[in-house]
């Protein structure tokens, strides 16, 4: 981290030598932020003309908005003049020549967490070398999708091969002006993904930002737009169990779903940014706007969250219903450990008739960590026969922790029934005992005990990163305990 | 004269075998600053089962607890040798690994754990710790059919949580068949037998018994001596202002059903 941190006052203390308004073949810009650096990003990108009107737009707004202050987390303020918003990625002559050169306990984590070698040296930022470049695994993959007609690309790459795509879909369900933190995105947002599922298809394979990692460095303003046309089917991976280290520390993703008629997309998530050390220094603050729109009648959208990392986490995976019979799922783990601070829940907008939605969340805080449940179920006046389970079970490890819980009801019509179920439970040194006693060692019990805890939203997730995000878990519990 | 006052006069002194399992020591334990254990030995060898009797806070439950390691007994003098080693300065799970197995008093459930893999885990923990190879899903799965039998449990008992919504009877009948996975050389039976009707303290002894070995020692702890009637001890311990009081054959535990502890302890103060 040292090396990161030193190498961030680097950027920010570098006198700036280029004009960058005409020149594109700027590595980085200088910190701040006004027109001119919107229109450096889009000019970069060679955007459409509608894109950098609607990214100017967004910056307009967002000068007139206040930062959101009403979330249950405390830091330090942001001066987002002090940001630089674009870097390009790093050339191989500055990156680790080796893994010796990467921070040991970030390799033995990769270790515990079984991450085979070239994998750990592209998460690490190692210079790779071509042969590895042209993974295999990564054209056999692009052929399958482009066979079914999926397209699975860059947000830039989408703009400029499918702009009438984009020009629909992007900020339907997130506008520009939504919060404060989507605005900013939506004025300076870097690289993100795009998908596009057509009428009837079944995507044939999960969709892995993974199997994007030449755009590992889209930064910390990421945009994802996923549209799943009428009666298609699509499951999205984002994340990564493997910890993540960036010099940034202000993250501002948006995401957007948009289901159409008897579509289902599913979307899951392990997010392990870096916390910070033992005392929060140094940690990602993630401000993340994620929203999908069940456009049509039938249409389901389900998030699943496993968030493990950051210092701060201020997430509502949220989905509109509004086609009639529509579905929404939010099942989500967040764990808080040492002096980590999460905000996270949900928002389920009832819009359409008999639609239904289902939130489980678990929250775990060991530690200092600070860990809140913000969830709104919302009736509309149309929405006739909408059905809510909502499901907030809270784990506590020691007793410098927090954990809490604010459930938002907003009913307008009067055939919803709606459900709210609450618990809050400390690991017992009798469940502790029982383990060990057994012959688990303090640490697996804890894991054992906590996956338990975690199961109803575990058994979500694809099979393969369910086991990774067990693991995972584990690991970021370690030392909780005793 | 009945057996157990044959033992009066040496009830303090070290009880004949070559080789202990287990020597307690002039045990002294306090909880929250308060003696409960007050000088108190034992000693037990291969193969023998040992029952622990006596009245309500006697200490029985503690002298289980300590042998496990359980946190918040403080040891404040003597010693627990385990196949002559400091087992008092082991971990729980090494003690466990090395053998020393506690059937609790009360099972702690642990919603969304299977049964089963705590038991995988504990076992495969021991294994590693022996230098032996972790059993396979199919080796581990034969055993646990076979061992099953020994309590007469379900098959599906496997995959429920640990003790979640288990009975009384099925929460007593999962530590003993814990107990046969793990196969332990001491294992200590905490009032096994309390919230047992009939028919499950008949299965729970049942399996006991299947259990035991001319390398495996048992202690029961228990109030009752009803227990005894299905599990019958090589000695019985009357345990008593946190001591051995008396001890002798389960002629003893019968004087005790017949005349209450309270004539143990009027007894011992009266020698005192």
């Amino acid at each position: 981290m040292n090396t990161a941190v030193k190498e961030l006052g680097e950027l920010v203390g570098r006198e700036y030598k280029e004009g960058f308004v005409t020149d594109i073949e700027a590595e980085t810009l200088p910190p701040g932020l006004d027109e001119s650096v919107i229109r450096f990003l889009s000019a970069k990108k060679s955007e459409p003309d509608f894109i950098l009107e609607w990214r100017l737009e967004a910056f307009r707004r967002w000068q007139q908005m206040d930062k959101p202050e009403w979330a249950h987390v405390h830091h330090d303020p942001i001066d987002f003049q002090a940001i630089s918003y674009y870097s390009a990625p790093k050339r191989d002559e500055d990156r680790p020549k080796s893994l010796d050169e990467v921070d040991p306990k970030l390799i033995e984590t990769y270790n515990k967490l079984g991450i085979p070698l070239e994998e750990q040296k592209a998460l690490a930022g190692v210079a790779v070398d071509a042969v590895f470049d042209s993974v295999s695994v990564t054209t056999t993959f692009k052929d399958k999708l482009a066979e079914a007609g999926v397209i699975f690309c860059p947000l830039s790459e989408a703009m400029a091969n499918h702009p009438e795509l984009v020009r629909e879909y992007l900020g339907s369900v997130v506008p520009a002006s939504d919060n404060f933190y989507a605005a900013l995105n939506s004025a300076v947002f870097t690289e993100g993904s795009f998908v596009y599922v057509p009428k009837g298809v079944r995507c044939p394979m999960e969709l892995s930002t993974y199997f994007r990692i030449n755009a590992l460095n889209t930064g910390q303003f990421e945009r994802t737009l996923i549209i799943a046309d009428e009666g298609s089917y699509v499951s999205y991976l984002e994340g990564c169990t493997a910890p993540m280290r960036d010099e940034n520390q202000l993250h501002a993703a948006v995401v957007e779903l948009v289901a159409m008629k008897d579509a289902e997309i599913k979307y899951s998530t392990v997010q392990n940014w870096y916390p910070g050390d033992e005392d929060g220094r140094g940690g990602i603050y993630n401000f993340v706007t994620k929203r999908g729109a069940c456009r049509g009648d039938n249409a389901k959208i389900s998030w699943t969250q496993v968030e493990t990392g950051s210092a701060i986490t201020w997430k509502y995976p949220s989905v509109l219903l509004e086609g009639d019979h529509s579905i929404g799922e939010f099942y989500s783990v967040a764990l808080t450990n040492n002096c980590q601070q999460a905000d996270t829940g949900t928002k389920m907008v009832h819009i359409g008739e008999n639609t239904s939605s289902t939130i489980i969340s678990k929250g775990i805080s060991a530690g200092r960590g600070q860990n809140a449940y913000r969830g709104l179920v919302k009736v509309l006046k149309g929405a006739k026969g909408a059905r809510n389970y909502s499901q907030c079970d809270s784990l506590l490890m020691g007793d410098r922790c927090g954990a809490h819980t604010f459930p938002y009801v907003e009913v307008k019509n009067p055939t919803a029934t709606i459900e709210h179920e609450a618990t809050t439970s400390k690991i017992g040194e009798d469940q502790l005992f029982y383990c060990r006693q057994r012959g688990l060692s303090e640490e697996d019990a804890v894991s054992m005990i906590v996956n338990g805890f975690c199961k109803e939203v575990f058994r979500e997730l694809p099979m393969e990163f369910a086991v990774e995000a067990q693991k995972l878990l584990g690991i970021s519990l370690e030392g909780a305990v005793g | 004269m009945t057996a157990w006052s044959s033992a009066l006069p040496e009830f303090n002194a070290p009880i004949f075998f070559e080789n202990n399992m287990l020597k307690i020591s002039d045990l002294k334990v306090t909880v929250d600053g308060k003696a409960i254990l007050n000088g108190l030995n034992l000693e037990v060898g291969p193969g023998e089962v040992h029952a622990i009797m006596g009245p309500n806070g006697s200490g029985k439950s503690t002298l289980a607890n300590v042998i496990a390691g359980r946190d918040g007994y403080e040891v404040t003098d003597g010693s627990v040798a385990f196949m002559e080693n400091d087992l008092l300065e082991m971990a729980p799970e090494e003690r466990a690994h090395e053998g020393v197995f506690l059937a609790f008093q009360y099972p702690v459930e642990i919603p969304g754990v299977a049964n089963i893999a705590l038991l995988k885990e504990g076992l495969n923990a021991a294994r590693r710790h022996r230098g032996e190879k972790e059993l396979d899903a199919l080796d581990f799965l034969k055993l646990v059919r076979e061992k099953l039998k020994l309590v007469e449990m379900k098959e599906e008992f496997l995959y429920r949580s640990v003790n979640e919504g288990f009975s009384g009877g099925e929460k007593k009948r999962n530590e003993i068949f814990q107990m046969a996975m793990l196969e332990p050389r001491l294992a200590v039976l905490d009032e096994t037998d309390s919230g047992l009707d009939i028919d499950a303290l008949k299965i729970v002894a049942g399996g006991v018994n299947a259990l035991r070995s001319e390398d495996r020692s048992v202690i029961l702890v228990t109030h009752y001596q009803r227990l005894l009637d299905y599990i019958v001890p090589d000695y019985v311990h009357v345990l008593a202002g946190g001591r051995i009081v008396r001890s002798g054959d389960k002629g003893l535990a019968l004087d005790l059903e017949a005349r209450g502890y309270g004539w143990i302890e009027a007894g011992d103060s009266a020698t005192a």
